[in-house]
């Protein structure tokens, strides 16, 4: 979640009254964050830029009709998500987005790769902008349903219940996917951080 | 509780949504499995390094694009 803006509610009140500045500035602070929810739904910049001008003008167009009820950005974000939503609807990717195969063990249960713990925190062990990019890469590992219930749940901090219900699904199926989600990526960052470090960085492989 | 019972609560462990007796059964396991213990703790780890980290600053082209497009809304008025 994004820091919020500590006036808040007075830009949204002018916005409200038709101050175009005010609503700019509301939408400034929270771009990069709404840029990184459609990259990682959609998985490509030109669809994340798509959905950050859409959603955002979708909000200068709505704004009469926000009610102050949850965050300005909790509203945004709403908005961006069903936005990047319809573009993988449109491609067909929502729909054929199957759950991969587990690796299951003799027993039916997932057995869990790269079992090793990890040497220093992520945020010591690189430069941010070099995290930033491996979090980006490593998301897009996942089937996009997954991603984007990880993005809603775990980056953007949403319920549960509020992830199904804005991706229209059961609760069970966000709870499986999560977990396999949190536990895939685990595994990938795992071969970065991992105290046998075998991977370099993405920046340093180039 | 067994090591592939461990993985399927996980979830639930790290959010702090499992039942109490559960989450008893579960530390009792982990205080003698050394590999759920690991996977447990990068798990915690790889949900919080996702939610702490900021995104990159937006691209400056896109940016400048985004601005362009507010402009030209704005001097058209209430866009429709």
């Amino acid at each position: 979640m994004p820091t919020h803006l500590d006036n808040e509610q007075s830009l949204v009140a002018a916005a409200q009254a038709g101050d175009s500045d005010a609503f700019v500035t509301l939408l400034n602070q929270y771009s990069r964050h709404i840029y990184r929810v459609g990259l990682s739904i959609t998985g490509n910049h030109q669809d994340a830029e798509d959905v950050l001008q859409e959603s955002s003008l979708k909000a200068y167009r709505a704004i009469a009709e926000f009610q102050g009820k949850s965050r300005f950005y909790s509203w945004l974000v709403r908005i961006a998500v069903n936005v990047a939503l319809g573009k993988l609807r449109k491609r067909a990717l929502w729909k054929e987005s199957s759950l991969d195969e587990p690796r299951e063990g003799e027993d039916g249960g997932y057995i869990p790769l790269e079992i090793e713990s990890w040497g220093d925190d992520p945020e010591k062990a690189c430069l941010n902008n070099e995290l930033q990019q491996l979090l980006a890469e490593v998301i897009q590992k996942l089937d996009p349903k997954s991603r984007t219930i990880f993005t809603l749940r775990d980056v953007e901090k949403f319920t549960i219940e509020e992830t199904a219900q804005l991706l229209g699904l059961s609760i069970p199926v966000v709870k499986t996917r999560l977990l396999r989600s949190r536990l895939k990526l685990r595994e990938e960052l795992t071969k970065y951080f991992g105290k046998d470090t075998r991977n370099a960085m993405p920046t340093s492989r180039r | 509780m067994r090591c592939r019972q461990v993985v399927d609560k996980i979830s639930e462990y790290i959010d702090g949504e499992l039942d109490p007796e559960l989450v008893r059964e579960l530390e009792r396991h982990l205080q003698h499995c050394e590999d759920c213990r690991v996977v447990v703790d990068t798990t915690r780890k790889t949900v919080e390094v996702f939610c702490n980290t900021e995104p990159a600053p937006l691209p400056n082209d896109v940016r400048e694009r985004l601005n362009q497009m507010f402009r030209h809304s704005f001097r058209k008025g209430e866009p429709n």
